[in-house]
């Protein structure tokens, strides 16, 4: 159990400018206005953020990806439940990497 | 009965539900708090540091990349680029912070930008969810962020000392775990066909800058594409109307 002066200030810095960016999101969008175009844009956010967030690990060079998503896609339609769908995602692409490796 | 805890409970309430949501994502996020864990011993982190770290900084992908920084000797130790890659790493959060507005009223602003503290990629991903669906609240939020701090605080301290005996989480599928349950969420957001331009070029947008560009900028460009795309449609359109 032991630091450093650096090690601690590297922290410390790290964990100011993260929690100045959190913070700064919400105050900047308090100035926004809250109809026409600005406000247009912060509800697509949400679903822009998302989507960004997915395609990626989706599109890896491997199908395994893929199947995986359309299975986890298809349960959450289904059953409109988040722990299934994981589940399942997560079962199919363990099978799927299993499969296509082999 | 007099009820004078009923606004406490409701907020308990919603607390415990924010906590419940983010359940599944926290497979994913305790499947990589124990690799952060044994790769911060590796850097040579104290045990120390890494529970500063993780309570303090609170984020993982700056914290995967601080650790590519870091040298066991002090005197070594880069300071300017370590916060700055934080700052580089964490821009997206202005972005996912800015659509929680809705939850604060503006006088209460000040201890809003504290809760800040406590957002991650996971609960903002279910709160958003819950506040598409007319749900979602500050306990909810909060719920969650207290929810992945601890997943991500014992699963780091554990993975330190189990050391290298971790396997890789996709081994077992579980680097899915996140992108499933996302996934799931942005299905469960859908509207109408208005939806589908805006997630499409969000989406080809991040393809095209993760096969370019390492870390979580993706995030970013997908994401002002596809809002900005999501606008300019619906401007138009009213535009077009009136």
């Amino acid at each position: 159990m032991q630091t450093s002066p650096e090690a601690f200030i590297a922290i410390l810095g790290m964990a100011l400018v993260t929690i100045a960016i959190k913070a700064g999101g919400l105050l900047l969008a308090d100035r926004l206005p809250r109809q026409g175009f600005a406000a247009a844009w912060l509800r697509h956010i949400p679903g822009a953020v998302l989507a960004a967030l997915v395609a990626p690990a989706l599109v890896t060079g491997s199908p395994a990806e893929m199947i995986a998503a359309i299975a986890a896609g298809g349960i959450y339609i289904l059953t409109r439940n988040l722990f299934a769908a994981m589940a399942a995602g997560v079962l199919a692409v363990y099978l799927a990497r299993l499969l296509l490796a082999s | 009965m007099p009820q004078p805890s009923a606004l406490s409970s409701a907020t308990i309430d919603q607390f415990l539900a924010g906590a419940r949501a983010c359940i599944p994502v926290a497979v994913s996020v305790a499947a990589y708090g124990m690799v952060w864990g044994m790769l911060a011993r590796t850097a040579g982190l104290s045990l120390l540091e890494v529970m500063m770290m993780s309570g303090l900084v609170f984020a993982g992908s700056a914290q995967f990349v601080a650790l590519d920084l870091w040298t066991a000797t002090p005197s070594s130790l880069p300071v300017g680029p370590l916060v700055l890659s934080a700052l580089i790493v964490n821009l997206r959060y202005l972005l996912l912070t800015a659509t929680l507005r809705p939850l604060y009223p503006s006088s209460n602003l000040g201890r809003g930008a504290l809760s800040m503290y406590l957002v991650t990629d996971e609960n903002w991903a279910m709160t958003v969810a819950a506040m598409s669906h007319g749900g979602g609240s500050v306990a909810f939020l909060m719920g969650g962020g207290v929810m992945a701090w601890l997943s991500w605080m014992t699963t780091n301290v554990t993975g330190y000392g189990l050391g290298s005996a971790i396997d890789d989480p996709s081994r077992w599928g579980l680097d899915f775990a996140f992108t499933a349950t996302f996934l799931a969420l942005l299905l469960g957001m859908w509207r109408s066909k208005a939806d589908l331009l805006p997630w499409l070029v969000a989406a080809l947008v991040a393809i095209a800058t993760a096969s370019s560009l390492e870390g979580s900028w993706h995030i970013l460009a997908g994401g002002l594409a596809g809002s900005f795309a999501g606008a300019i449609l619906e401007v138009r359109k009213h535009a077009d109307q009136s």
